[in-house]
């Protein structure tokens, strides 16, 4: 529908006239197009919605290690107990404090806090879990953003734009997962081998995993899956052919803190 | 008027130099965070808000119960409250001073501040936090200081400012409303993830606000010639009463919820804070004291004879100050963050600059206190010969 620039006018005067307002004043410039937009996208050919599945029944320490190796390396997360410089050395009692991880691993227990068993196998006990952001579908970190710093792409990713955070850490309180670091000091003197491909940080800003958008953007599998050797499986869940889905359809999985509504992608085949 | 502020004793100098002081040494620890970055504190990835927050938390209740002397006063008519209506707006400019202080030292990227109105979204409760805080900062400094002015030139100040005092209600409910809704509506914290947060909140505030303002009336009546009055410090009181007594109901009203559901996502907060969690208990003194020391408060300034009596009267607004301060200042922070989102416990306490800064921050706020109740009070003395 074209319409000139003293139409536009002359409709959005009437409307401001007859007090109408919000969604009254579009219903009189486009009719029909709020309605549109608030119904729920169907699930349209081609869109795509990135998940991860994690295949615990063939995870070990050493692939686990691999996998973080791999992430931590090509976005250069810093390692506070290996500073480039000996006088950069941080007391151990407040590394914790400090650490930054994209990926890291938990006991069942501790991934699924309130989920385990009174009785349950010794070996899924002792297992190294494999954590991440979970790119929910609902991600509260999105919400409570006060720049849209982070924000949801179409396809499912949860990123950040570590340029535009200020720094108040309120997706960190939002994220019910602790997927979430924050640069609490320069991150730089701790980064053993730069990486060329990704930015380095600042201080004061959040950061987290990004599902390797990046490496996306090239036709890469994320760093982990790729050093995972099958034992992560990712790809876009709404390709009937894929393998994310079909590995779905065959095994039942469980993810975390689903009653939370945040609708985790992070799918873990116990 | 503001030539009032710059003439004083030499006590008043003095203050105003100590409360300098103090400031610039906070300063000067601001200076060093910012180079290092906010590593210095002791927060970090489990607990990561502090100190910082937890003040600017406490600070918006002791803002907000300015409303606690304005409403009365406009909206009930009650006379006595129109000596004291200033004190409490300025106190209430004071604290929100000092709670948007808070906040920008609590940021990580303070450069970038301006990215919150560059970037509005309204989805966020902090961009909703900031538009209420500093509208009311705004409707406080505007309608004290007019109200100040026409009191001085005896005339009745104009209709839009009283307009303005109307709009300043519901508005002083809201800035602790929305900042309670910050917590409030977060899926994984147990602890904050209860719908009478923001209740709390308000009862919480009406009890400490009030209490501290009796205190600057008791003090401002010992140092200057102007008498905030017996009968407004005694209606003070029974605000104080009432308002304690409510924030006790209130926090047992969260405690029955918590532990007869025995959803351990709620409990496990609770417990770390009144009994300790994986053998670590840093705070449990302190809620202890906290929570035993409002409910006896609260119980004692039931009795007339001890808020009549201004010595005890005094006692009792500084342990309703003190009690309310550890629940909100110290507990609600860090019991939201232990255990983490994993159930492990890391707990928090602040680091000497961290407190350095916090103490700074403060001291900026009674040095606008101090010049702003300097102003009012050189007015009153002006009137009253």
């Amino acid at each position: 529908m074209g319409m000139d620039r003293r139409e536009f006018i002359r409709i959005s005067g009437l409307a401001a006239l007859l007090g109408l307002s919000g969604k009254g004043a579009f219903e009189l410039v486009r009719p029909g197009q709020v309605e549109a937009a608030m119904a729920a996208k169907p699930e349209a050919q081609g869109v795509v919605r990135w998940a991860m599945v994690v295949n615990m029944q063939k995870m070990d320490e050493a692939t686990a290690a691999k996998c973080i190796e791999a992430c931590h390396r090509v976005h250069n997360v810093p390692d506070f107990t290996k500073p480039k410089d000996p006088k950069d050395a941080v007391p151990p009692e407040i590394l914790n404090r400090y650490e930054v991880k994209w990926l890291w691993t938990e006991h069942y227990h501790n991934a699924f806090p309130g989920e385990e068993p009174p009785v349950m196998p010794e070996k899924i006990a002792h297992l190294p879990f494999l954590l991440l952001c979970n790119h929910c579908d609902n991600p509260p970190c999105v919400r409570v953003c006060p720049t849209k710093a982070t924000f949801r792409r179409e396809d499912g990713i949860v990123n950040m734009d570590m340029h535009r955070c200020i720094g108040c850490r309120f997706c960190m309180a939002g994220c019910p997962f602790g997927a979430r670091s924050f640069n609490w000091r320069d991150p730089r003197p701790y980064i053993t081998q730069d990486y060329p491909g990704y930015p380095t940080r600042e201080i004061g800003v959040v950061e987290k995993c990004t599902f390797c958008a990046e490496r996306l953007a090239q036709n890469m599998m994320p760093a982990c899956v790729e050093a995972s050797k099958g034992t992560l499986i990712f790809g876009d869940l709404n390709d009937e052919k894929s393998k994310v889905r079909d590995t779905l359809k065959r095994y039942f999985t469980i993810r975390r803190k689903v009653h939370l509504g945040t609708n985790p992608q992070v799918y873990y085949i116990v | 008027m503001l030539e009032r502020a710059l003439i004083g004793t030499k006590r008043y100098y003095l203050l105003l130099a100590v409360l300098a002081g103090i400031f610039g040494v906070g300063f000067l620890f601001y200076l060093q965070q910012l180079k290092f970055g906010l590593g210095i504190t002791g927060m970090g990835r489990d607990v990561s808000w502090g100190f910082y927050i937890a003040q600017f938390t406490y600070l918006v209740g002791v803002a907000a119960s300015a409303v606690m002397v304005v409403l009365p006063y406009y909206l009930h008519n009650y006379k006595a409250f129109g000596r004291v209506t200033i004190l409490g707006e300025f106190l209430a400019v004071a604290a929100v001073t000092m709670c948007v202080t808070f906040v920008l030292v609590d940021m990580g990227r303070p450069d970038r501040v301006m990215n919150v109105f560059k970037y509005p979204t309204p989805n966020s409760v902090m961009f909703w936090d900031i538009i209420v805080l500093n509208g009311y900062l705004l409707l406080n400094i505007l309608i004290g200081w007019n109200v100040l002015e026409c009191e001085r030139h005896s005339v009745a100040p104009p209709k839009w400012i009283k307009f303005l005092s109307y709009v300043s209600i519901p508005w002083a409910v809201s800035i602790h409303t929305v900042t309670a809704f910050l917590y409030a509506g977060l899926p994984g914290r147990g602890y904050w993830l209860t719908a009478i947060m923001a209740p709390r909140f308000l009862s919480s505030a009406f009890a400490a606000g009030p209490s501290l303002l009796v205190l600057l009336c008791l003090l401002v009546r010992k140092y200057t010639k102007f008498d905030p009055g017996r009968e407004q410090i005694q209606s003070l009181a029974k605000v104080v009463t009432y308002a304690t007594l409510i924030n006790v109901f209130f926090f047992f009203c969260e405690v029955f919820t918590v532990f007869y559901s025995q959803i351990p996502d709620h409990m496990l907060h609770f417990q770390y804070l009144f009994a300790g969690l994986d053998g670590k208990a840093r705070l449990v003194p302190f809620m202890w004291f906290s929570i035993v020391g409002m409910t006896i408060t609260a119980i004692l300034l039931t009795n007339p004879k001890l808020r009549q009596n201004e010595n005890t009267l005094a006692a009792l607004c500084g342990m309703v100050i003190i009690t309310t301060w550890i629940d909100k200042g110290l507990g609600l922070m860090t019991g939201g963050f232990v255990p983490n989102p994993m159930e492990k416990v890391t707990e928090y306490a602040p680091t000497v600059p961290e407190a350095a800064i916090t103490l700074g921050v403060w001291a900026l706020g009674f040095l606008v206190l101090t010049l702003l109740y300097k102003v009012a009070v050189s007015i009153k003395e002006e009137i009253r010969s």
